[in-house]
């Protein structure tokens, strides 16, 4: 016996034997409380409940839902707004971090210091006081009849912000966007592509643009399918009455947070990109000024792919942690898939199946960013181990 | 490290000399550099000003009659908001004349924290024992029934006093468990390895609001009833573990950027299990990961801000509840910024903490 336990083959497959079954019975014992305290309830499980009516309705929704329709088509816009937020927030987010780290590492101590206020004030604050503020900023401006505008084509109320748009159906929008992100990330992929590389340069520009235009053309195609019948092209927003009609809304919910994303995750971001930039050697740098280009030039050619590559593998982790503060939404009441869910498990009481549903969304939706961005990540990384002066 | 450390080199590299040689070369070397910085250094007086303006000149302190009537038609910052409801904001719902306990608790968690950022207690006993008695000392208070202090049960408790004590509970209990984590991730025996990966891989990514949430209204549904226990505990338990899944992977990476050989020599000097991992490796790991830890830290306070949505009545909620009654709806920016100043004194406290470590790190104090 005591050779046994010192045998150290046997040791390790008894430790492990024993965590499995630790674990074995913490589950078992969860899912047997579980179905008892459901039997006690008379409550069943399952994902019958999926096809039956919600009785509420979303604030939000980027797919028509109502209060007939199942609580399946509720999940799925709630998903499609999380998606829809995420990617408003992490572009606005680059957008705001690229400004931010140009600031920083800019050779001028005035920008500098602006950079530096603008990511001591707003990286220190919690994300959600920042969008609770921003929508108690949104929703004190004027009624529409009071409400600013912008000569009379934008109006900003405490009822959304108001822009004008265009007629069309919201599949037909949905379908644009859709091709023309399409159309980009072909061309991108296309551009990074070792498999291209030989083709002669004019070609591959050629080629590149080609599959952007196409992208452009067809979604054009898709929204003039999509025009509603007997309206103008351009829809845009007016006063009448009490309220403002027509243009495109911008719900404060969805305002407030997808600035709160911008500024605060933006001050991450430009944290991030501003490591990239100071990793890119000087000598790249000044070896790019030596041959001539233009400032213009020496930044897009040569800084800002170099700091991409060398802080992806970072942006990624900011771009899914962004992702997953659009559970935010429910602090303000915007119909995020969060938000759905937890209404949801109120109305219809399946909290277990509920949970599972909305763990599993996140986890395959997250799953996803970083599968793709680490492809992309591998695609323009550094092959092979390199001195880097 | 990598980050600040080149940031330092770039400082360093910076033309040195006199002042004014320096200030022309940052701010006035070409024509477009002076006009860039003019035009700069304008908006960011401006905006400075306006801010002052608003929140000092203008501003109304105190309200003699309690009333928001002072504040009708006032261009600057109605501070007599805070001045009227701070017990509110600071409290929460705490009872009123227990409030002095609400108080000492939140200064002993301060003072503990403060404390353990000085090197003399750098020791893992010393700061175990530190934090285990405040931590105590700050329960007994807070929580009450014995020396004639009234019982205050966890529903009661509010304000930043939770907040804080829910920062210190989470990041305790996530500690250790962030250990076992790291340790379990880098098992030799494959199961476990698997397993504590996959698990750490699926938290990571579900956001923390979905975690809180399961913590407090799924757990009742599976757990035996005799360990259920109040809600508050569950959802610190949920928050550490959330802490504790992203603090594992840093101490691991503190691990694997240790050289192979130290492990190797411990192993050949013949120490066990247990004695090459807390003597050897742990200690250099954390030395390795202080920095990305700091940083952790400070991102777990903010984030307690999250338990606002689980129904607790923290200082943000404390705060909203301090302006949403009628009479003071109007002076929701004030009471925002209160609460915002609070956490910005915390968070940024704990990041320049964070940066005088890493300097005594790269000059190898630590």
């Amino acid at each position: 016996m005591s050779t046994l336990l010192n045998s150290r083959r046997f040791r390790n497959v008894a430790i492990q034997a024993g965590f499995v079954v630790i674990i074995l019975v913490v589950v078992v014992s969860a899912v047997i409380i579980g179905r008892q305290n459901l039997q006690a309830q008379g409550a069943t499980s399952g994902f019958a409940f999926l096809h039956r009516a919600t009785g509420f309705e979303l604030g939000f929704s980027l797919i028509e839902t109502g209060p007939f329709d199942s609580f399946g088509r509720f999940l799925l816009a709630g998903l499609l707004n999380t998606i829809f937020l995420g990617m408003i927030g992490i572009v606005l987010a680059n957008v705001v971090g690229l400004t931010v780290a140009v600031l920083r590492t800019a050779n001028n101590g005035a920008l500098n210091a602006i950079g530096t206020m603008y990511i001591e004030t707003f990286r220190n604050i919690p994300m959600i006081l920042q969008a609770l503020f921003w929508y108690a900023l949104l929703t004190s401006l004027p009624a529409p009849k009071q409400a600013y505008h912008l000569l009379d084509l934008a109006f900003f109320s405490s009822r959304g912000l108001y822009l004008p748009g265009l007629n069309v159906t919201g599949a037909a929008a949905a379908i644009f966007f859709l091709l023309l992100a399409a159309g980009v990330v072909a061309s991108v992929c296309f551009s990074i592509s070792r498999r291209f590389k030989s083709m002669p340069n004019v070609r591959r520009s050629r080629i590149r643009w080609t599959v952007l235009a196409a992208g452009v053309l067809l979604g054009i195609v898709a929204l003039a399918y999509g025009r509603v019948p007997d309206t103008p092209v351009l829809s845009i927003p007016e006063l009448r009455g009490l309220n403002i009609r027509d243009g495109v809304r911008i719900p404060p919910e969805l305002a407030s947070l997808a600035i709160a994303m911008a500024v605060y995750g933006g001050a991450f971001i430009a944290e991030v990109i501003r490591a990239g930039f100071i990793s890119v050697g000087k000598g790249q740098v000044e070896a790019a000024h030596a041959l001539g280009l233009a400032p213009w030039h020496v930044f897009s050619r040569v800084r800002l792919p170099l700091a991409i590559r060398a802080v992806l593998p970072t942006l990624i982790n900011q771009y899914v942690w962004l992702f997953k503060a659009t559970t935010l939404g429910i602090a303000v009441g915007f119909a995020d898939f969060f938000a759905v869910v937890s209404v949801s498990i109120s109305q219809a009481g399946q909290t277990l199946e509920l949970i599972g549903i909305l763990m599993l969304g996140f986890l395959v939706m997250n799953n996803i960013i970083a599968f793709v961005l680490n492809r992309v990540n591998k695609a323009i990384a550094l092959k092979g181990t390199q001195l880097r002066v | 490290m990598t980050i600040s450390a080149t940031a330092a080199s770039i400082r360093n590299a910076r033309p040195r000399g006199s002042l004014g040689n320096r200030l022309r070369k940052r701010y006035f070397s070409t024509p477009v550099n002076t006009s860039i910085s003019v035009v700069g250094l304008a908006i960011m007086a401006w905006v400075i000003w306006t801010a002052f303006e608003w929140a000092v000149l203008n501003a109304v302190w105190r309200s003699p009659d309690g009333t928001s009537q002072v504040c009708r038609g006032i261009d600057g910052a109605c501070w007599a908001v805070i001045n009227v409801r701070w017990r509110l904001i600071l409290f929460g719902l705490f009872p009123f004349e227990e409030q002095w306990r609400s108080t000492i608790a939140c200064i002993v968690i301060v003072v503990v924290a403060i404390l353990s950022c000085v090197p003399v207690f750098w020791k893992p006993v010393r700061l175990a024992g530190l934090w285990v008695a405040g931590f105590a000392l700050f329960y007994s208070f807070i929580s009450g029934g014995i020396f004639d202090m009234p019982y205050v049960g966890p529903s009661e408790w509010g304000g930043l006093t939770l907040t804080v004590f829910f920062y210190a509970a989470g990041v305790l209990i996530g500690m250790p468990l962030a250990i076992c984590l790291a340790l379990m991730r880098r098992s030799e025996l494959p199961v476990i390895a698997v397993t504590t990966g996959l698990f750490i891989d699926v938290v990571r990514s579900l956001p923390l609001v979905t975690i809180l949430f399961t913590a407090a209204l799924v757990l009742p549904f599976v757990l035996p009833s005799f360990l259920i226990g109040d809600k508050i505990w569950r959802v610190i338990i949920g928050f550490a573990l959330f802490f504790a899944v992203y603090q594992a992977e840093i101490i691991r990476s503190g691990i694997q950027s240790l050289p192979k050989g130290q492990e190797e020599a411990a192993k050949a000097l013949g120490l066990s299990y247990w004695q090459r991992t807390t003597r050897i490796i742990l200690p250099q790991a954390f030395r390795r990961a202080l920095p990305p830890t700091i940083n952790q830290f400070v991102i777990t306070f903010k984030e307690t801000a999250l338990i606002v949505i689980i129904g607790f009545f923290d200082v943000l909620a404390s705060g909203k509840a301090a302006f949403g009654s009628g009479e003071w709806s109007f002076a929701w920016v004030e009471v925002y910024c209160f609460v915002a100043m609070i956490y910005f004194v915390f968070v940024f406290s704990l990041s320049r903490y964070g940066v005088y470590l890493e300097h005594r790190l790269r000059v190898g104090k630590l």
